[in-house]
């Protein structure tokens, strides 16, 4: 028997004693990590168990693949190692929904949708909205710090978020931040665990501010002849009086582009935003269209398994030239690009090409470029083999050694999701 | 501090940039409150970055605790300096370096004033969200060391919302840029943990922050109430409704006369005020607006007044914002608290208060971000009677108490500081606060920014608290605290 087998063994015995044997299934292929097999998939029921879990792959250096609901394991680096998936499946309840108070506690692997259906009894939601919401849970959607379309009107889910509890490696169960909107106490532990990828700790529960349902949502589109065009509306829209909850760009090619604004106000002020945003489109037509163009960042993730799927982020005054960029390098060599820009810079792009040597040069020659505007570019998607000759994260800066100081001092052995985050850690 | 060491930080920041006479120094003994005071050794004033990290280096080699500071508003103690230690004021760096307006964001150095950033932007229709009631001189950087709030986070959230990057000096006088310009930026959100870390994890020099664009109306209606509790339920009431105000804020009976007395808001005579204010497109708080006033009567409220001008509405505005400073003309001394409570908790806390007000025979006054549950309580008292300022204290202490009881916090935007570290225990567990430690461990190894503060049980040599007595430049009326 190898050292790893042997590890291996111990491992699955002392694993199956916290969470018992129920909990705790040999790995399938599909749970595979960027082609890294892990030997099992455990589920704890509790926080206390998750760290309890922690604690014991810290001291036996077995190594940790955070999930939820599985929706972006594309994303980061290649894990050095991956011994055991630890699913939140079970922990998947929404704990108390605070309706008079606009609060909800709910456990980290409850979905996003399961979340909304409840706080939608009292007329409430979360002012985010995340890709697959029937599968992506709370607590990939905080760790991976995705939010969505209505980002420009609620702010990032970091915004949204009050506290977590989270069970850290040394076997700890911490709580940050609380239940009440407004809270400085203490070091906000909150933000350093949202977008940190699950490899500071475990997000075992999280507690939210809502707002209020709106009573009579909107879509309007319209269609722009050049990218420079669509910037120019984009900006003279964000520079107007309109209240707007979403204000999105689509170009699939140089004459395929659509900006697509969301008015969710009360159904007296519509005709009144309708007819001003008229005024700033001039001859720009909008027409009314249907809400699943909010759906447009998810269907770029539709039968992706060879495609290259990147996050950037540009001034919003960058779009122009980052649409102007994307299309000057697929231009000639014949690569299908689509891309979902917010109003807020945000953007999802998707590269489809045979020819996956082609598809890196591209994204090489397109990083430096949008690097160079201030901005950045991470792959959120790739095949696998395409990830040893790329940096997904894009070009850290010198907060990289702070960076990795803070992650020894919350995993040293290095167990949650080795090698998976930026700079390797 | 010995000379050559003093003559090594002016040949850094120059005569200018240094202070070190006695009563100049006692300029610097204590922040916005005054319950503590230490004389610091040196105040630096560095005029850059490059000023700055020379200051940082120098402490950091020679070992010297460093406290920075912006303009002293704070209301904790976290510009409180730390015996033996220096302070390093970022007043001089105070020039609003970039604004870019199609991208909604600004450039500024740490010293510049929260509204400076407002009266920059605001002839072109934008305007800094955050709003602390001493905005005219706090400094963003102190806003961004507190993760300052204001009246108006209840719609457009606090500080934290607003920063994207930063630049800081660590305290070994290493310069990090953190955040950026663009949203999202990979890695660990360091701007994120860096907001409200109090001075401990070392000293900003660059600012790069979002500013918004200033709704087309905003109205705000004063309600009069019998009673606190009722203008609470109104609140209640109106966020049922599915609205969303930019600002709900209830004074008392006591807050408005020392309100009135001070600025002559030209208040409703009421026990309880309920400020409610909407914002958006003009249509939208047209109707809006017409069915907040049916909710506060059904309430209770006995007479409504809406401020549709800027001018009124400013009016309204300036009597609130004045209100902590205002008290001062109703008492002789007060302390102003900071606690926060789920917002339903909102008319049992207050009675516990009345409660617990009237058993100590102490005055309360109420003044309170109503929307966001975060309350500031300020208990007044007269130190030259015996025995007032304890009581007052432990009044003050049981307040917090009760709001960690019902479910809320021992700081809504004030901050931990020096006032609040023995509270620390009461709210977070002691791997809560391990936590804590390891991440300011990372920043600061050498525990040289800010130490002592924030944490309980940290190195209390520090400090010795002393009753605070008032500058000369006080006591001659030349000078007034904020």
């Amino acid at each position: 028997m190898s050292q790893g087998e042997e590890q291996s063994n111990e491992a699955w015995i002392e694993l199956s004693a916290i969470v018992g044997p129920e909990h705790l299934r040999p790995a399938r292929p599909e749970d595979a990590v960027d082609a890294v097999q892990p030997a099992g998939v455990i589920a704890p029921g509790t926080a206390q168990e998750v760290a309890q879990v922690l604690r014991y792959c810290a001291s036996a250096g077995v190594s940790i693949i955070p999930r939820g609901g599985g929706t972006q394991l594309g994303l980061g680096n290649r894990p050095r190692k991956a011994d055991f998936v630890l699913s939140l499946e079970r922990l998947n309840r929404v704990i108390e929904h605070a309706w008079g108070d606009m609060t909800v506690t709910v456990e980290a692997g409850c979905t996003i949708d399961k979340l909304q259906s409840v706080v939608r009894e009292h007329g409430q939601r979360l002012g985010a909205d995340p890709m697959q919401p029937e599968r992506a849970t709370v607590g990939g959607v905080l760790a991976t710090a995705e939010s969505g379309t209505l980002r420009i009107r609620y702010g990032a889910i970091r915004d949204l978020v009050l506290g977590v509890e989270m069970a850290l490696a040394d076997g700890s169960v911490i709580k940050a931040g609380g239940k009440v909107v407004k809270n400085v106490a203490g070091y906000d532990l909150t933000k350093l665990a949202i977008g940190s990828l699950g490899t500071l700790g475990v997000i075992t529960r999280a507690v939210f501010r809502l707002h209020p349902i709106p009573v009579a949502p909107a879509t309007f589109a319209a269609m722009l002849p050049t990218a420079a065009e669509a910037e120019k509306l984009l900006l003279a829209i964000l520079d107007s009086h309109l209240v707007y909850t979403g204000l999105q760009m689509r170009a699939r090619h140089e004459d395929q582009i659509f900006i697509y604004i969301r008015f969710e106000g009360i159904p007296e002020s519509l005709e009144d935003q309708y007819v001003k945003l008229g005024r700033i489109a001039g001859a720009h037509q909008f027409v009314d269209c249907a809400g699943d163009v909010w759906m447009e960042r998810q269907k770029l993730f539709v039968n992706a398994g060879s495609s290259v799927i990147c996050k950037c982020s540009v001034l919003p005054s960058q779009i122009g030239s980052l649409c102007d960029a994307i299309f000057q390098h697929t231009r000639k060599d014949g690569v299908v690009v689509t891309l979902v820009a917010q109003g807020t810079g945000l953007a999802e792009m998707r590269l489809d090409a045979a020819d996956l040597h082609l598809l890196t040069n591209v994204l090489h020659a397109l990083r430096g470029e949008v690097e160079r505007l201030a901005g950045t570019v991470t792959v959120a998607q790739c095949p696998v083999t395409m990830k040893s000759e790329l940096e997904v994260w894009g070009t850290i800066r010198d907060a990289l050694p702070l960076m990795q100081r803070i992650k020894q001092k919350f995993d040293p052995g290095q167990v949650l999701n080795p090698g998976r985050f930026v700079g390797g850690i | 501090m010995n000379a050559r060491l003093v003559s090594e930080f002016r040949s850094i920041v120059g005569d200018v940039g240094l202070v070190s006479g006695p009563e100049q120094l006692r300029t610097y003994e204590c922040d916005g409150l005054t319950l503590f005071r230490v004389v610091p050794d040196l105040v630096l004033l560095p005029a850059s970055a490059e000023e700055m990290q020379a200051v940082v280096k120098l402490c950091y080699r020679e070992n010297i605790p460093m406290v920075a500071r912006g303009s002293g508003t704070g209301l904790s103690g976290g510009a409180l300096p730390v015996k033996g230690g220096v302070v390093i004021s970022v007043t001089r760096m105070n020039r609003i370096l970039e604004v870019d307006l199609p991208n909604a964001r600004v450039v500024v150095e740490p010293g510049v004033t929260n509204s400076a950033i407002t009266a920059a932007v605001s002839p072109r229709g934008y305007f800094y969200a955050p709003d602390p009631s001493s905005q005219v001189v706090c400094t963003v950087a102190g806003n961004v060391a507190e993760n300052s709030g204001g009246a108006h986070c209840f719609k457009y959230g606090v500080t934290t919302t607003y920063i994207l990057g930063l630049d800081v000096v660590l305290s070994d006088g290493t310069l990090l840029h953190l955040g950026g310009t663009t949203m999202d930026q990979p890695g660990y959100d360091l701007v994120g943990a860096f907001v409200g870390s109090e001075g401990t994890f070392g000293i900003i020099t660059r600012i790069t922050l979002r500013i918004i664009k200033k709704p087309e109306t905003t109205q705000v209606l004063m309600a009069a109430f019998d009673s606190s509790s009722e203008a609470g339920a109104a609140v209640s009431n109106i966020i049922a409704c599915g609205m969303f105000p930019a600002a709900m804020e209830i004074m008392d009976r006591l807050a408005l006369e020392a309100a009135e007395a001070a600025v002559h808001a030209n208040y409703p005579d009421c026990q309880a005020l309920l400020l409610v204010e909407l914002d958006g497109s003009a249509r939208e708080v047209e109707l809006l607006m017409e069915k907040v006033g049916p909710i506060c009567k059904e309430c209770g409220a006995w007479e409504i007044r809406l401020a549709k001008s800027e001018a009124e509405r400013m009016a309204v505005w300036k009597g609130r914002k004045a209100a902590f400073a205002a008290v001062g003309r109703i008492s002789p001394n007060y302390l102003v608290q900071d606690g926060v409570i789920p917002r339903t908790a909102l008319p049992r806390v207050l009675g516990e208060i009345d409660r617990l007000s009237a058993d100590a025979g102490l005055r309360v006054a109420n003044v309170f971000h109503a929307g966001d549950g975060n309350l500031h309580p300020l208990v007044l008292y007269d130190r030259r009677i015996a025995g007032e300022e304890e009581r007052a204290m432990t009044l003050a202490e049981d307040i917090l108490r009760l709001c960690v009881e019902a479910g809320g916090s021992i700081t809504g935007e004030h901050g931990i500081g020096e006032e609040k570290k023995m509270f620390m225990p009461v709210m977070f567990s002691p791997a809560d606060l391990d936590a804590m430690q390891r991440l300011r461990s990372a920043f600061d190894p050498y525990d040289l920014c800010n130490p002592s503060k924030m944490f309980p049980g940290t190195d209390a040599k520090l400090q010795t608290p002393v009753a605070y007595e008032p500058h000369p430049i006080e006591l001659a009326g030349l000078a007034q605290r904020y």
